[in-house]
């Protein structure tokens, strides 16, 4: 038994509503187009299909897309050692699904922190409280729409934020650029990729107008 | 019958008595047993538990006495990240220390927030505590929490202590 076959039984049950299974590097995703029956098909998988671990719960924020949130649950069945990732859209209007702590227990935590970061709620949780940071704190830090130096919050005698000093950050790595030039932490341009980063490696002189003679990697090298 | 010379004190000279100034008494007691508060929040701590064993033996300098309870403590060592949901907590176990007290941070973070320019750190403890000496480092070794200790020990010896004493109201 594989993973493929596990995610076509999956698919063969509830048809329409879930995609057609999706590999990348060995791993297949299914996506489920409606989040509301989520548990529902994480119930058949357990009971039906044996995947009777819940890795891990995590989620995106697609930010300036609709849907903007996704919802990710990966799943192991500790019989067959297959993995199955699961993605569902939740749109920011909405921001709710169902709860799948009935299904597997351990989701518990894993939805608390998502609620925490992200905002998302689950509907029928039995306690979904902030898991990190403290209760009365306003916002949602992992959303993109939030500085990573923080907002100033006070909640007297229980915890006060302040905004972090970056000094001029943050800095980002960009992945998939062709070398440690490209690819190593700095003040990210809006706009620039990896592809276009790699461009401007060709003109060196243009980046040194941008960022100062300490970029790259000392004399630009000359044609004898 | 006295076979050797003692240097500065003599008891057959001087009898039992040894004249000081209080102010110099005290902080003799005081800094050779400064008793930690181990604020221990992350990685540092290990670094403060290597120091309290036997290899580096902070015991050395009277500091050996970990106290888990604030009432107990002289100098809390804030040890590692302070996060913004720990710091009120710090700020409570600081405040029921009992006078004299003093604070060490400990480490990068303790002392500025260390690499953690984010949303959830505390950007160095001084902001919420007066902190007498701070020890770079990430983690810093032994050697410099020792260091630390024995710069805090002058400073305590400097201290004065009946000048500042609170006066009783008559």
């Amino acid at each position: 038994m594989t993973s493929l076959e596990l995610a076509q039984k999956l698919k063969a049950q509830f048809g329409e509503i879930i995609s057609e299974p999706g590999e990348f590097r060995g791993e297949i995703a299914l996506t489920l187009l409606n989040c509301e029956r989520i548990a529902e098909v994480c119930a058949f998988a357990k009971k039906e299909l044996g995947f009777d671990y819940l890795v891990d719960v995590s989620s995106l924020d697609n930010y300036g897309d609709d849907p903007r949130f996704t919802v990710v649950y990966h799943l192991y069945g500790i019989k067959h050692r297959c993995y199955l990732r699961l993605k569902t859209d939740v749109s920011e209007e909405k921001s709710e699904l169902p709860t799948v702590t009935k299904v597997w227990r351990t989701a518990d935590w894993h939805e608390r922190e998502i609620y925490d970061m992200m905002g998302i709620r689950f509907s029928g949780h039995p306690d979904l409280r902030r898991i990190l940071m403290w209760d009365g704190y306003p916002y949602f830090p992992l959303r993109k729409d939030f500085p990573l130096a923080g907002k100033p919050s006070e909640l007297p005698d229980v915890a006060f934020t302040k905004p972090a000093p970056l000094e001029g950050g943050p800095f980002v790595t960009v992945a998939g650029g062709k070398d440690a030039i490209s690819r190593e932490p700095r003040v990210r341009i809006p706009e620039t990729d990896s592809v276009e980063l790699n461009n401007r490696i060709e003109r060196r002189d243009d980046i040194r107008k941008a960022h100062g003679e300490s970029f790259g990697p000392g004399p630009k090298e000359t044609n004898k | 019958m006295q076979t050797q010379t003692e240097i500065g004190y003599n008891s057959k000279i001087e009898g039992d008595v040894i004249v000081t100034r209080v102010d110099a008494a005290l902080n003799w007691f005081r800094k050779n047993s400064l008793w930690p508060m181990p604020m221990g929040l992350a990685c540092c701590a290990i670094e403060l538990m290597a120091t309290g064993a036997s290899r580096f033996d902070i015991s050395r300098f009277g500091a050996e006495v970990m106290r888990f309870s604030p009432r107990q403590s002289d100098v809390m060592i804030v040890a590692g990240t302070v996060t913004y949901k720990m710091a009120l907590a710090v700020r409570r176990i600081y405040d029921q220390m009992a006078e004299p007290k003093w604070v060490i941070a400990m480490g990068a973070c303790a002392s500025t927030g260390g690499m953690y320019r984010s949303y959830a750190v505390l950007q160095g403890v001084d902001r919420i505590l007066p902190v007498d000496i701070y020890v770079a480092g990430c983690p810093p070794r032994p050697e410099a929490l020792l260091d630390a200790l024995i710069r805090l020990q002058n400073k305590v010896a400097k201290t004065p202590v009946i000048a500042t004493q609170k006066k009783v109201a008559a």
